[in-house]
């Protein structure tokens, strides 16, 4: 089982938490064109390899946070707060 | 040497230990160049050329797979072929799909070994029950077959679930597609391979694409470690992987990659002989011909391209397993692994041309590509043949994620995405 380091409660079992999908989205202005929309909706990266994605302590302490992962091992590569910028992690 | 399988060669093949028999296909070298190149060497990519050779004369083509044939999706799910789906353009699709696999066997002259059975969707609560009404409702408009079951008809079909009265997810009733159930999948990859590799088709294995040679912005061939192929048109079918192939042609895809996690226990004799799912648990089960219960589960819930699954939704779907099936307890597990699929936010596939000319995809199956696998070569095929879209893929082309004309059919497609 993967286990994650949620930043107030430390490391616990991966089904305490929910991933939220890919971080760092920008909602578009309300005026874009339907093409920058659909972009904003539906287009994810879905990389194989290290993805950044927002992950939410459900059965925990209920705090969302981001987590960088590769997707391929599973390997959590960094966890960093909501506001703060994706981190580079050398391999 | 013996190429039609039946009755009669296996018989004068017995006289002499079976001595003469051709092998199913032929493993090719890559040629510099084809009419077409499809990616992807399961069933989705090989029924795509084997039809681009049957049904339009185009035999100039390439399939090319990374791993070994069908050694993906197709020999990773757990072989449900159905048609249940909520809107006609769904329904349309699924069905001629079913109907395409069952006229498979005698088609590829190779035993797919499809058996209708049925599939029995289990309802658990009062609002089960209407939505299943409206569901199979739905269905018959559609021109599909569908019945709702009472608890009576449930305990004749499947008198191993649980019944009880106290159960924690007890069975209030349920309904079936009778024209469902499971095949070979194996079998579904061999047999399109060998029907294609009859025609002229080249099936490459080993051969991953590492990347694409386009020309005034148009893909014309693609690199791979065993040289650069050409070809006119470029098509991609490589489930779960859709998003890394965009990535190196240049365009976007609404795609996540899940793993959607099976296993299989021991073999044992006959306890179940229908296909039944709990969509509040999050699994389904049926029992294979070779004995094994093949228990199929949910998707984990974050991006993975681990062919694996995570221990904690195995050990989700085994206590729903338990619940649901009691007398399962002593079964012991022979393999659990997981594929990796492409899931869409309306549940519902693509297949058509990408914003790069020269290069056409089908993908988006999400859980449920393998019954598909039919209708999926068919219109692929005909896209690359003639230059339209079948009309059975005309509504699933990727601009619906533009113009907000979703298909969503995230209630019928059997898990849960």
């Amino acid at each position: 089982m993967m286990r994650i380091h949620c930043p107030h409660c430390g490391e616990r079992p991966e089904n305490e938490f929910h991933c939220g999908g890919q971080s760092h989205i920008q909602r578009p202005p309300i005026d874009c064109t339907d093409a920058v929309w659909a972009e904003y909706l539906f287009n994810r990266d879905n990389p194989r390899g290290d993805h950044a994605e927002r992950w939410h302590h459900s059965h925990g302490c209920g705090r969302w946070f981001n987590v960088l992962r590769d997707t391929l091992t599973h390997e959590v590569r960094a966890v960093y707060a909501m506001t703060e910028p994706r981190p580079v992690v050398a391999r | 040497m013996r190429t039609h399988y039946s009755a009669w060669n296996l018989f004068k093949s017995s006289l002499a230990r079976q001595p003469d028999w051709a092998p199913a296909w032929r493993d090719a070298d890559p040629k510099p160049r084809y009419d077409v190149i499809v990616i992807g060497g399961g069933g989705h990519g090989l029924a795509t050329a084997y039809y681009l050779a049957k049904n339009h004369g185009i035999t100039n083509v390439a399939v090319l797979e990374a791993g070994w044939l069908g050694g993906g999706n197709t020999g990773r799910n757990t072989t449900i072929v159905r048609s249940n789906y909520l809107y006609p353009e769904s329904a349309r699709l699924y069905d001629f799909s079913v109907k395409l696999y069952e006229g498979l066997s005698r088609e590829l002259n190779f035993n797919i070994m499809f058996s209708q059975r049925g599939i029995v969707t289990l309802a658990h609560t009062r609002h089960d029950l209407d939505s299943h009404s409206r569901w199979a409702n739905a269905m018959r408009f559609n021109g599909i077959d569908a019945d709702t079951l009472g608890v009576d008809e449930l305990k004749q079909l499947a008198p191993r679930l649980n019944f009880a009265a106290d159960a924690r997810f007890p069975i209030l009733g349920g309904f079936i597609q009778r024209r469902a159930g499971p095949a070979r999948h194996d079998a579904v990859a061999w047999g399109y391979a060998r029907g294609a590799s009859a025609l002229g088709v080249d099936i490459v294995q080993n051969c991953p694409v590492t990347g694409f040679i386009t020309q005034r912005d148009a893909v014309v061939g693609v690199r791979t470690p065993r040289g650069e192929i050409r070809a006119d048109k470029v098509a991609m079918a490589v489930a779960g992987h859709s998003t890394v192939l965009a990535d190196l042609a240049g365009f976007r895809l609404p795609v996540t990659s899940y793993a959607l996690q099976a296993m299989v226990s021991e073999p044992i004799k006959p306890v179940l002989d229908t296909v039944v799912l709990s969509p509040a648990v999050g699994a389904y089960w049926s029992q294979s011909d070779k004995g094994e219960v093949v228990i199929g589960g949910a998707l984990d819930h974050f991006p993975s391209y681990a062919q694996r699954g995570s221990y904690a939704l195995t050990q989700q779907v085994l206590a729903a397993t338990l619940e649901m099936w009691p007398s399962f307890s002593r079964l012991r597990l022979l393999r659990q692994w997981a594929g990796i699929v492409d899931v869409v936010q309306d549940s519902s596939p693509i297949i058509g041309a990408t914003p790069v000319p020269g290069l056409f995809i089908n993908c988006g199956w999400g859980t449920g590509g393998f019954k598909a696998i039919p209708v999926g070569g068919w219109t692929l095929a005909h896209l690359l043949a003639t230059g339209r879209n079948h009309e059975l893929a005309e509504p699933f082309q990727l601009e619906r994620f533009t113009t907000g004309r979703l298909i969503d059919e995230a209630a019928a497609a059997g898990i849960a995405h």
